[in-house]
Protein backbone atom coordinates (compact mmCIF):
# COMPACT_ATOMS: atom_id res chain seq x y z
CA UNK A 1 0.00 0.00 0.00
CA UNK A 2 1.15 3.55 -0.65
CA UNK A 3 2.07 5.99 2.12
CA UNK A 4 -1.08 8.00 1.39
CA UNK A 5 -3.31 4.93 1.74
CA UNK A 6 -1.64 3.97 5.02
CA UNK A 7 -2.16 7.48 6.39
CA UNK A 8 -5.80 7.40 5.31
CA UNK A 9 -6.22 4.11 7.18
CA UNK A 10 -4.63 5.49 10.38
CA UNK A 11 -6.55 8.76 10.32
CA UNK A 12 -9.76 7.05 9.23
CA UNK A 13 -9.53 4.60 12.13
CA UNK A 14 -8.88 7.49 14.53
CA UNK A 15 -11.92 9.36 13.21
CA UNK A 16 -14.09 6.22 13.27
CA UNK A 17 -13.23 5.61 16.92
CA UNK A 18 -13.77 9.26 17.78
CA UNK A 19 -17.32 9.01 16.35
CA UNK A 20 -18.27 6.58 19.13
CA UNK A 21 -16.73 8.85 21.75
CA UNK A 22 -18.56 11.90 20.35
CA UNK A 23 -21.79 9.92 20.27
CA UNK A 24 -21.24 9.12 23.95
CA UNK A 25 -20.77 12.84 24.68
CA UNK A 26 -23.95 13.67 22.74
CA UNK A 27 -25.89 11.13 24.78
CA UNK A 28 -24.39 12.15 28.11
CA UNK A 29 -25.38 15.78 27.57
CA UNK A 30 -29.00 14.74 27.07
CA UNK A 31 -29.70 12.17 29.76
CA UNK A 32 -30.10 12.46 33.52
CA UNK A 33 -27.15 10.79 35.32
CA UNK A 34 -29.54 9.72 38.07
CA UNK A 35 -32.12 8.23 35.70
CA UNK A 36 -32.77 4.65 34.55
CA UNK A 37 -31.47 5.26 31.01
CA UNK A 38 -28.07 6.23 32.39
CA UNK A 39 -28.09 3.19 34.64
CA UNK A 40 -28.86 0.96 31.67
CA UNK A 41 -26.04 2.40 29.51
CA UNK A 42 -23.67 1.95 32.48
CA UNK A 43 -24.72 -1.71 32.70
CA UNK A 44 -24.13 -2.11 28.94
CA UNK A 45 -20.64 -0.62 29.26
CA UNK A 46 -19.74 -2.94 32.15
CA UNK A 47 -21.02 -5.98 30.24
CA UNK A 48 -19.04 -4.95 27.13
CA UNK A 49 -15.82 -4.36 29.01
CA UNK A 50 -16.20 -7.59 31.02
CA UNK A 51 -16.93 -9.49 27.80
CA UNK A 52 -13.85 -7.99 26.14
CA UNK A 53 -11.60 -8.94 29.06
CA UNK A 54 -13.10 -12.43 29.27
CA UNK A 55 -12.50 -12.86 25.53
CA UNK A 56 -8.89 -11.67 25.84
CA UNK A 57 -8.21 -14.15 28.63
CA UNK A 58 -10.25 -17.20 27.55
CA UNK A 59 -10.53 -16.85 23.74
CA UNK A 60 -7.43 -14.82 22.85
CA UNK A 61 -6.52 -13.93 19.30
CA UNK A 62 -3.09 -12.73 20.39
CA UNK A 63 -0.03 -14.89 21.00
CA UNK A 64 -1.73 -15.88 24.27
CA UNK A 65 -3.61 -18.45 22.20
CA UNK A 66 -0.40 -20.50 22.22
CA UNK A 67 -0.73 -20.86 26.01
CA UNK A 68 -2.97 -23.85 26.94
CA UNK A 69 -6.32 -22.90 28.48
CA UNK A 70 -5.68 -24.81 31.74
CA UNK A 71 -2.43 -22.88 32.17
CA UNK A 72 -4.14 -19.52 31.63
CA UNK A 73 -6.88 -20.48 34.11
CA UNK A 74 -4.30 -21.57 36.70
CA UNK A 75 -2.51 -18.23 36.37
CA UNK A 76 -5.80 -16.33 36.65
CA UNK A 77 -6.58 -18.24 39.86
CA UNK A 78 -3.09 -17.49 41.23
CA UNK A 79 -3.51 -13.81 40.32
CA UNK A 80 -6.83 -13.50 42.16
CA UNK A 81 -5.49 -15.41 45.18
CA UNK A 82 -2.44 -13.12 45.36
CA UNK A 83 -4.64 -10.02 44.92
CA UNK A 84 -6.96 -10.88 47.80
CA UNK A 85 -4.26 -12.28 50.11
CA UNK A 86 -2.29 -9.04 49.68
CA UNK A 87 -5.33 -6.97 50.66
CA UNK A 88 -6.59 -6.14 47.16
CA UNK A 89 -3.23 -4.94 45.91
CA UNK A 90 -3.24 -4.84 42.08
CA UNK A 91 0.55 -5.15 41.86
CA UNK A 92 0.47 -8.43 43.79
CA UNK A 93 -2.24 -9.89 41.56
CA UNK A 94 -0.71 -8.83 38.26
CA UNK A 95 2.79 -9.96 39.28
CA UNK A 96 1.43 -13.27 40.60
CA UNK A 97 -0.47 -13.93 37.38
CA UNK A 98 2.18 -12.74 34.94
CA UNK A 99 5.10 -14.47 36.66
CA UNK A 100 3.20 -17.74 37.13
CA UNK A 101 2.18 -17.78 33.45
CA UNK A 102 5.74 -17.16 32.27
CA UNK A 103 7.15 -19.73 34.72
CA UNK A 104 4.59 -22.42 33.83
CA UNK A 105 5.15 -21.87 30.10
CA UNK A 106 8.89 -22.13 30.66
CA UNK A 107 8.40 -25.44 32.51
CA UNK A 108 5.90 -26.87 30.01
CA UNK A 109 7.75 -25.96 26.80
CA UNK B 1 -11.52 8.17 55.52
CA UNK B 2 -10.95 11.75 54.44
CA UNK B 3 -10.91 12.47 50.72
CA UNK B 4 -7.89 13.82 48.88
CA UNK B 5 -8.64 17.47 48.19
CA UNK B 6 -5.31 19.09 47.47
CA UNK B 7 -4.00 19.88 43.99
CA UNK B 8 -0.47 18.59 44.52
CA UNK B 9 -1.65 15.46 46.28
CA UNK B 10 -4.15 14.66 43.53
CA UNK B 11 -1.52 15.06 40.79
CA UNK B 12 0.94 12.98 42.79
CA UNK B 13 -1.65 10.26 43.38
CA UNK B 14 -2.56 10.15 39.68
CA UNK B 15 1.09 9.82 38.63
CA UNK B 16 1.88 7.23 41.32
CA UNK B 17 -1.25 5.23 40.43
CA UNK B 18 -0.40 5.27 36.74
CA UNK B 19 3.25 4.31 37.29
CA UNK B 20 2.31 1.61 39.79
CA UNK B 21 1.07 -0.59 36.93
CA UNK B 22 -1.07 0.79 34.10
CA UNK B 23 1.72 2.81 32.47
CA UNK B 24 4.00 -0.23 32.38
CA UNK B 25 1.30 -2.57 31.15
CA UNK B 26 0.40 -0.17 28.34
CA UNK B 27 4.06 0.41 27.58
CA UNK B 28 4.58 -3.31 26.91
CA UNK B 29 1.22 -3.83 25.19
CA UNK B 30 1.88 -0.97 22.82
CA UNK B 31 5.36 -2.31 22.11
CA UNK B 32 3.56 -5.30 20.67
CA UNK B 33 1.37 -2.99 18.57
CA UNK B 34 4.42 -1.02 17.39
CA UNK B 35 6.15 -4.13 16.20
CA UNK B 36 3.01 -5.29 14.34
CA UNK B 37 2.81 -1.86 12.66
CA UNK B 38 6.41 -2.18 11.54
CA UNK B 39 5.73 -5.64 10.06
CA UNK B 40 2.62 -4.39 8.27
CA UNK B 41 4.60 -1.65 6.48
CA UNK B 42 3.36 1.44 8.35
CA UNK B 43 5.76 4.27 9.26
CA UNK B 44 6.90 4.96 12.83
CA UNK B 45 5.06 8.28 12.74
CA UNK B 46 1.89 6.47 11.66
CA UNK B 47 2.26 4.00 14.54
CA UNK B 48 2.60 6.82 17.09
CA UNK B 49 -0.33 8.77 15.60
CA UNK B 50 -2.47 5.59 15.60
CA UNK B 51 -1.89 5.07 19.33
CA UNK B 52 -2.55 8.73 20.05
CA UNK B 53 -5.71 9.07 17.94
CA UNK B 54 -7.36 5.64 18.07
CA UNK B 55 -6.32 5.02 21.68
CA UNK B 56 -8.10 1.73 22.01
CA UNK B 57 -6.11 -1.46 21.52
CA UNK B 58 -8.79 -3.76 20.05
CA UNK B 59 -9.42 -1.25 17.25
CA UNK B 60 -5.69 -0.69 16.73
CA UNK B 61 -5.14 -4.44 16.44
CA UNK B 62 -8.05 -4.81 14.01
CA UNK B 63 -6.50 -2.04 11.89
CA UNK B 64 -2.98 -3.45 11.76
CA UNK B 65 -4.05 -7.08 11.32
CA UNK B 66 -6.46 -6.34 8.46
CA UNK B 67 -3.91 -4.03 6.81
CA UNK B 68 -1.32 -6.79 6.96
CA UNK B 69 -3.70 -9.11 5.11
CA UNK B 70 -4.32 -6.46 2.45
CA UNK B 71 -8.01 -5.61 3.06
CA UNK B 72 -9.62 -2.51 1.57
CA UNK B 73 -9.56 0.84 3.39
CA UNK B 74 -13.31 0.90 4.06
CA UNK B 75 -13.29 -2.62 5.51
CA UNK B 76 -10.34 -1.78 7.76
CA UNK B 77 -11.86 1.46 9.08
CA UNK B 78 -15.20 -0.27 9.62
CA UNK B 79 -13.63 -3.17 11.54
CA UNK B 80 -11.62 -0.78 13.72
CA UNK B 81 -14.74 1.25 14.43
CA UNK B 82 -16.74 -1.83 15.46
CA UNK B 83 -13.91 -3.06 17.66
CA UNK B 84 -13.93 0.28 19.49
CA UNK B 85 -17.71 0.79 19.70
CA UNK B 86 -17.54 0.20 23.46
CA UNK B 87 -16.32 3.80 23.84
CA UNK B 88 -19.87 5.05 23.37
CA UNK B 89 -21.36 3.49 26.54
CA UNK B 90 -18.02 3.90 28.35
CA UNK B 91 -18.07 7.66 27.77
CA UNK B 92 -21.69 7.85 28.91
CA UNK B 93 -20.93 5.92 32.10
CA UNK B 94 -17.71 7.80 32.77
CA UNK B 95 -18.19 11.54 32.23
CA UNK B 96 -20.88 12.08 34.91
CA UNK B 97 -18.59 10.38 37.49
CA UNK B 98 -16.42 13.51 37.39
CA UNK B 99 -19.41 15.53 38.57
CA UNK B 100 -18.56 18.69 36.65
CA UNK B 101 -21.36 21.09 35.92
CA UNK B 102 -21.47 23.29 32.83
CA UNK B 103 -18.53 21.82 30.95
CA UNK B 104 -18.17 23.08 27.38
CA UNK B 105 -18.68 20.69 24.47
CA UNK B 106 -15.07 20.87 23.14
CA UNK B 107 -13.76 20.17 26.64
CA UNK B 108 -16.04 17.14 26.98
CA UNK B 109 -15.00 15.86 23.57
CA UNK B 110 -11.37 16.15 24.61
CA UNK B 111 -12.11 14.24 27.82
CA UNK B 112 -13.85 11.56 25.75
CA UNK B 113 -10.90 11.36 23.35
CA UNK B 114 -8.47 10.73 26.24
CA UNK B 115 -10.58 7.92 27.68
CA UNK B 116 -9.23 4.39 27.51
CA UNK B 117 -10.20 1.22 29.29
CA UNK B 118 -7.29 1.81 31.72
CA UNK B 119 -8.35 5.24 32.86
CA UNK B 120 -12.00 4.19 32.82
CA UNK B 121 -11.42 1.27 35.17
CA UNK B 122 -8.83 2.98 37.40
CA UNK B 123 -10.69 6.28 37.76
CA UNK B 124 -14.02 4.64 38.57
CA UNK B 125 -12.11 2.67 41.22
CA UNK B 126 -10.16 5.61 42.67
CA UNK B 127 -12.68 8.48 42.31
CA UNK B 128 -14.40 7.71 45.65
CA UNK B 129 -11.08 8.57 47.35
CA UNK B 130 -10.80 11.99 45.65
CA UNK B 131 -12.84 15.15 46.32
CA UNK B 132 -15.36 15.57 43.46
CA UNK B 133 -13.87 18.90 42.31
CA UNK B 134 -10.44 17.30 41.84
CA UNK B 135 -11.60 14.17 39.99
CA UNK B 136 -11.15 15.77 36.59
CA UNK B 137 -7.59 16.77 37.47
CA UNK B 138 -6.92 13.20 38.60
CA UNK B 139 -8.33 11.85 35.34
CA UNK B 140 -6.42 14.20 33.04
CA UNK B 141 -3.13 13.60 34.86
CA UNK B 142 -3.62 9.83 34.89
CA UNK B 143 -4.72 9.68 31.25
CA UNK B 144 -1.83 11.88 30.01
CA UNK B 145 0.66 9.82 31.94
CA UNK B 146 -0.45 6.49 30.45
CA UNK B 147 -0.86 8.02 26.99
CA UNK B 148 2.77 9.15 27.08
CA UNK B 149 3.89 5.68 28.18
CA UNK B 150 1.81 4.13 25.38
CA UNK B 151 3.29 6.34 22.64
CA UNK B 152 6.85 5.72 23.88
CA UNK B 153 6.10 1.98 24.00
CA UNK B 154 4.71 2.05 20.45
CA UNK B 155 7.87 3.70 19.11
CA UNK B 156 10.25 1.41 21.01
CA UNK B 157 8.27 -1.61 19.80
CA UNK B 158 8.35 -0.28 16.26
CA UNK B 159 12.11 0.01 16.26
CA UNK B 160 12.45 -3.35 18.04
CA UNK B 161 14.45 -1.64 20.77
CA UNK B 162 13.63 -4.16 23.47
CA UNK B 163 13.93 -7.85 22.65
CA UNK B 164 12.49 -10.09 25.35
CA UNK B 165 12.38 -13.89 25.70
CA UNK B 166 9.16 -15.42 24.32
CA UNK B 167 7.84 -16.73 27.65
CA UNK B 168 8.32 -13.30 29.23
CA UNK B 169 6.42 -11.66 26.34
CA UNK B 170 3.50 -14.05 26.97
CA UNK B 171 3.48 -13.11 30.66
CA UNK B 172 3.45 -9.42 29.72
CA UNK B 173 0.59 -9.80 27.20
CA UNK B 174 -1.30 -11.66 29.90
CA UNK B 175 -0.95 -8.85 32.46
CA UNK B 176 -3.12 -6.43 30.51
CA UNK B 177 -6.48 -8.30 30.61
CA UNK B 178 -5.57 -9.66 34.04
CA UNK B 179 -5.16 -6.14 35.39
CA UNK B 180 -8.66 -5.16 34.19
CA UNK B 181 -10.16 -8.36 35.57
CA UNK B 182 -8.70 -7.56 39.00
CA UNK B 183 -9.77 -3.90 38.91
CA UNK B 184 -13.32 -4.83 37.88
CA UNK B 185 -13.63 -7.59 40.48
CA UNK B 186 -14.14 -4.90 43.12
CA UNK B 187 -16.84 -3.03 41.18
CA UNK B 188 -19.69 -2.11 43.52
CA UNK B 189 -23.36 -2.43 42.56
CA UNK B 190 -25.58 -5.46 42.01
CA UNK B 191 -26.65 -4.41 38.49
CA UNK B 192 -23.06 -3.78 37.35
CA UNK B 193 -21.79 -7.10 38.75
CA UNK B 194 -24.66 -9.03 37.23
CA UNK B 195 -24.08 -7.30 33.86
CA UNK B 196 -20.41 -8.27 33.92
CA UNK B 197 -21.13 -11.92 34.80
CA UNK B 198 -23.78 -12.16 32.10
CA UNK B 199 -21.41 -10.51 29.63
CA UNK B 200 -18.75 -13.15 30.35
CA UNK B 201 -21.33 -15.91 29.83
CA UNK B 202 -22.58 -14.46 26.53
CA UNK B 203 -19.31 -13.47 24.87
CA UNK B 204 -18.16 -17.00 23.86
CA UNK B 205 -21.46 -17.59 22.04
CA UNK B 206 -21.53 -14.14 20.45
CA UNK B 207 -17.89 -14.51 19.43
CA UNK B 208 -18.59 -17.90 17.86
CA UNK B 209 -21.66 -16.90 15.86
CA UNK B 210 -21.13 -13.17 15.11
CA UNK B 211 -17.45 -12.39 15.71
CA UNK B 212 -17.50 -8.89 14.16
CA UNK B 213 -20.21 -7.57 16.50
CA UNK B 214 -19.64 -9.91 19.45
CA UNK B 215 -18.95 -7.15 21.98
CA UNK B 216 -21.94 -5.06 20.90
CA UNK B 217 -24.23 -8.05 21.39
CA UNK B 218 -22.50 -8.95 24.65
CA UNK B 219 -22.91 -5.41 25.97
CA UNK B 220 -26.52 -4.97 24.93
CA UNK B 221 -27.68 -8.41 26.08
CA UNK B 222 -25.55 -8.62 29.25
CA UNK B 223 -26.17 -5.03 30.27
CA UNK B 224 -29.91 -5.21 29.65
CA UNK B 225 -30.17 -8.44 31.63
CA UNK B 226 -28.19 -7.01 34.54
CA UNK B 227 -30.22 -3.82 34.48
CA UNK B 228 -33.62 -5.55 34.35
CA UNK B 229 -32.70 -8.29 36.82
CA UNK B 230 -31.45 -5.72 39.34
CA UNK B 231 -34.71 -3.76 38.96
CA UNK B 232 -36.93 -6.77 39.54
CA UNK B 233 -35.06 -8.93 41.98
CA UNK B 234 -32.35 -6.63 43.26
CA UNK B 235 -32.75 -6.00 46.95
CA UNK B 236 -29.11 -5.07 47.31
CA UNK B 237 -29.06 -2.49 44.50
CA UNK B 238 -27.01 0.28 46.01
CA UNK B 239 -27.38 3.12 43.53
Amino acid sequence: MTTETLWIIVLGCGAATFLWRALGVAVVRRIDPQGPLFKWVTCVSYAMVAGLIFRMLILPESELATVPLWLRCTSIAIAFAAYFVAGRRLVAGVLGGGVSLSALMFLVS
Amino acid sequence: MSLIGDRTQVVRKAIVDSLSLPAFILFFTMMGFGSLMQNAGFGADMAAVATLLIWGLPGQLAMVELSATGQGVIAIVFACSLANARFMPMVVAFLPAMARAGVSLPRQLLDAQMLSINSWAMCLREFPKVEPEYRHLYYVTFASSILAAAVIGTLLGYYGAVILPAVLVLGLIFTSPLFFALVLSSTPGYAERLSMLTGCAIVPLAHHYLPSVDLLITGLAGGSFGFVAARFWGTADDD
